[in-house]
């Protein structure tokens, strides 16, 4: 499997009150059509994900919003899986360019958070999770990841500070981050004394509420040199789900989608976790980082908390994880999240990361999960 | 959920959120809770029938809301916990009665029907589960 990524681009990630949704996905897409060195009229198709325009603005129907502000009358399809939206709109398009049907393709993810007021978003994004059985109780997403938490703590002994350091690792990256929502350094008592949210769980352990756009675009293999001399590759891509509640699962500890996703890629790219230089993964919640490092197998399982110990996923380390400063720093505008990993993935493959920039990076990995882990998507990329 | 909601939406699911009544499959013998609709486990081959589930279990884990979605912001803080069920099935729901100190992983619980939230001021008011430690 392989098809070119040719173009790049990224709104900045945060709170932007005085922009829409419309904005953000064109920014995001002229700036990926520019890099390309392509034409509007070049494309062939548009995938955007987005996981909750009509409960965050009242608006469906946004892949053809998008296709229209731009002026092309092409196949456009939006994409949902929750937070996964990003990571299944980029398999969407992969396969319709490997299907052969699609020369250069526009993958999108965009999500424009800010207009609701807070319990607002914290509603709509349970539709995330089980309606009937989940939020109907009260229950939240924080307090969802807050369980797995309790739980990793129980069986493996991880430990509060362990999950903190992935805060502080992850607001050190971003501080490197142009476009990340915080810039910010902040420290492990930070961490520890911020507002409790969900225990054990704080306000430093969640990713925050954000607007933000992310854009490629996909090119036929044997047709990207004519654009750029130095396309990247994706070479694996691997999607699996799960029971929708939290409590159906049969580990309240592991993701099997994500193990089940990763086993897939890996086999399409013929590595295994060994051969991976750098990833970035979907740090929701910092305890979502120590779960995704077990279950992607840069560790065994139970040791995910030792690795930021080791200091093994900082920038330098063994196996450094999202350099960008992830969800935690950069934001989580949800749609958007998956494009915008691969978007740093890319920058770093290029060496194009500036102060966060890697070493001898030539393979990395993008890992996107909807809800508390019913959707899991993982693609490999290479230079 | 707004109050736009109608009736049925809740209606329709009284009897398992009332009653604690889940689903067996009378081919491999799970029993689910929620409710199935296809077994998971056999498919087509499967046949489901309702089963009263006893209403005690233990904590599996469990956390505390301090910020609440539109509807339970007036119940903050409160415990929610995963509850496996003496009969296997696991659940998720919210713990009443409770002091921090008594929130232990592996406590028994016991399931009450409490009033779980109103929809808005003039909306439907929704009864359902929790749990008391015993």
């Amino acid at each position: 499997m392989k098809v070119a990524i040719i173009g790049i681009g990224s709104t900045n990630f945060g709170e932007y009150w005085d922009q829409n949704l419309r904005q953000l996905a064109i920014e995001a897409g002229t700036k990926a059509i520019t890099d390309a060195n392509i034409r509007g009229r070049d494309i062939d198709a548009i995938y955007l994900g987005n996981m909750s325009a009509g409960r965050f603005i009242g608006q469906e129907h946004v892949a053809a919003m998008v296709s229209g502000e731009l002026g092309l009358s092409i196949p456009a399809s939006r994409v949902e899986g929750a937070c996964a939206s990003g990571g299944l709109a980029l398999r969407q398009g992969i396969f319709s360019i490997l299907s052969g049907q699609h020369d250069i393709v526009l993958v999108g993810g965009a999500e424009k958070m800010t207009d609701l007021m807070t319990d607002g978003v914290t509603s709509s994004l349970m539709g995330a999770a089980d309606q009937e059985w989940e939020a109907y109780y009260g229950v939240t997403f924080p307090s969802l990841y807050a369980m797995i938490a309790r739980r990793h703590m129980h069986e493996f002994g991880t430990t509060r500070e362990q999950m903190a350091k992935v805060a502080v690792k992850n607001h050190h990256n971003g501080s490197l981050n142009p476009i990340a929502q915080f810039r910010n350094e902040i420290t492990v008592e930070q961490v520890l004394n911020s507002p409790m949210v969900a225990d054990p769980l704080t306000l430093f352990d969640c990713s925050p509420i954000t607007d933000g756009a992310a854009a490629l675009i996909l090119c036929k293999d044997e047709l990207a040199k004519k654009y750029t001399g130095e396309p990247i590759y994706i070479v694996g891509s691997g999607q699996a789900s799960d029971t929708l509640a939290l409590h159906d699962r049969k580990s309240l500890t592991t993701l099997d989608a994500t193990v089940k996703a990763a086993q897939e890629a890996y086999k399409q790219a013929g590595i295994t976790a060994k051969d991976i230089d750098f990833a970035e993964v979907h740090d929701c919640f910092t305890i979502a980082e120590i779960v995704a490092t077990e279950d992607l197998g840069f560790c065994k399982k139970g040791e995910g908390g030792k690795l930021l110990d080791e200091k093994a996923t900082e920038i330098g380390g063994r196996i450094p994880v999202n350099t960008s400063g992830g969800l935690k720093a950069v934001g989580h505008p949800v749609g958007a999240t998956g494009i915008k990993q691969a978007v740093e993935i890319v920058l770093q493959l290029r060496e194009k990361a500036g102060e966060r920039q890697i070493k001898n990076a030539k393979i990395g990995l993008t890992h996107n999960v909807g809800g508390s882990g019913a959707t899991a998507v993982v693609h490999i990329f290479s230079r | 959920m707004g109050h736009e909601s109608s009736v049925p939406l809740f209606w329709r699911l009284i009897k398992p959120r009332y009653q604690l009544i889940g689903t067996k499959c009378t081919t491999c013998g799970n029993v689910f809770y929620p409710p199935k609709y296809l077994c998971p486990v056999c498919r087509k081959e499967g046949k489901l029938e309702d089963i009263k589930l006893k209403k005690t279990g233990k904590i599996l884990t469990f956390s505390i809301v301090r910020s609440a979605p539109t509807g339970f912001d007036k119940e903050a803080p409160y415990p929610v916990a995963i509850i496996e069920l003496d009969d296997g099935p696991r659940l998720t729901s919210q713990i009443v009665d409770w002091k921090e100190e008594d929130l232990k992983i592996g406590r028994r619980v016991e399931a009450c029907f409490r009033r779980i939230y109103t929809d808005g001021e003039e909306g439907i008011i929704n009864y359902g589960l929790k749990f008391r430690l015993i």
